[in-house]
């Protein structure tokens, strides 16, 4: 149990460094760091706080503390990856609208192209 | 505005050089000075160039959109161009162009929001495939409650819109399969529409999007859509 404890722990710092390191080449935005990091210390505290354990185990009707660890990071992990199966939503439907809005100022400026040349010509 | 520039032909195509030429002279064969504007989804091949040969506008994707998307760009295109109506022909040569007339005249004369060319109405529909068939019996009895009515041909690509669907559609689309699902974006505005009866022809070129897998995966993805569409919050696409 003490084992499993500390590769949590271990894996939830890893998680944070990773994080911070990639926010910090700019490889993640801020914002979307924000439930990574949220994730990483709910499982460090989780994983080091023995009393908040016996708590949620006796909540949860649970004697066991290892499978509440793991509910909790997978219930942890769920949302995480709900959160973010809203903002890629988003992001496609905003993709799809601008590449439309694209298209159609280049049919706009083509034709306004067209118009010009005409013009010059005559 | 006479009734011809009321009207604009939409003409979705990916990857259809080999027929989108042939379509668009079809079309203007039927009705010489209709606008075209045919919607080039980012083809590989020459079709933006075909189209524009055979003298129609193209609208060119700057990504592969999927038929959902490219449609609505071309949707949102003719509603700023102010047109009043909009007919759909797809680029494969599956839609003959003599329907166009009559689908206009029902547009106008129903003044219903949308008329879909059916290809099962006076017992057609000689040119589906078995699984489609088994599809279109499938989703033709899960419409019917949720429309009210009977639609025959529920994927058909066939169809004539008027300006207050082409409102509509400009802002709300669905991106993939469109087709069943455009029908219960209409349902939820209480839009009506109307079926005439139309022969399909098979394509010329090209190959169907809706493969061996994607036949699978094309139903579970419509009822979804369907499901969704019946319980949205009209909030979130813009």
């Amino acid at each position: 149990m003490d084992r499993l404890l500390n590769v949590i722990t271990v894996f939830s710092a890893l998680l944070i460094g990773l994080v911070l390191g990639s926010v910090r080449r700019a490889h993640i935005r801020p914002e979307y760091s924000v439930s990574w990091l949220l994730a990483a210390f709910v499982l460090l505290a989780l994983s080091r706080w023995r009393a908040l354990q016996d708590w949620i185990a006796a909540a949860l009707g649970l004697n066991d503390a290892a499978l509440v660890l793991l509910i909790m990071a997978g219930a942890v992990f769920v949302l995480v990856l709900f959160r973010f199966s809203l903002i890629i939503s988003n992001l496609k439907d905003s993709n799809v609208a601008l590449m439309q809005r694209v298209a159609i100022l280049e049919f706009h400026l083509t034709n306004l192209d067209e118009k010009n040349k005409a013009a010059a010509g005559n | 505005m006479n009734r011809v520039e009321k009207l604009l032909i939409l003409i979705p195509a990916f990857n259809e050089e080999g027929a989108v030429g042939s379509v668009v002279r079809e079309v203007r064969e039927v009705i010489p000075d209709v606008p075209i504007l045919v919607l080039d989804d980012c083809s590989e091949d020459g079709t933006r160039h075909a189209a524009q040969q055979a003298g129609a506008d193209v609208l060119p994707m700057p990504y592969h959109l999927g038929l959902g998307g490219c449609v609505q760009a071309g949707y949102k295109l003719a509603f700023e161009l102010g047109y009043e109506y909009v007919i759909r022909v797809d680029g494969d040569g599956q839609h003959d162009p003599r329907y166009i007339p009559k689908i206009l005249e029902t547009l106008e004369r129903e003044k219903c929001e949308m008329v879909i060319g059916s290809r099962f109405m006076n017992g057609g529909g000689e040119h589906s495939g078995f699984l489609r068939g088994v599809g279109i019996v499938f989703f033709r009895a899960m419409l019917r409650p949720i429309l009210g009515k009977t639609v025959h041909d529920p994927t058909s690509g066939f169809v004539g819109v008027n300006r207050t669907a082409l409102a509509l559609f400009s802002k709300s689309f669905p991106l993939e399969y469109p087709e069943i699902e455009a029908l219960v974006v209409l349902q939820r505005k209480r839009f009506r529409f109307v079926e005439v009866p139309c022969k399909m022809r098979p394509r010329r070129t090209g190959r169907t999007t809706i493969t061996a897998l994607r036949s699978l995966y094309y139903p579970i993805h419509v009822l979804l859509g369907v499901f969704v569409n019946i319980l949205k919050f009209e909030g979130r696409r813009k």
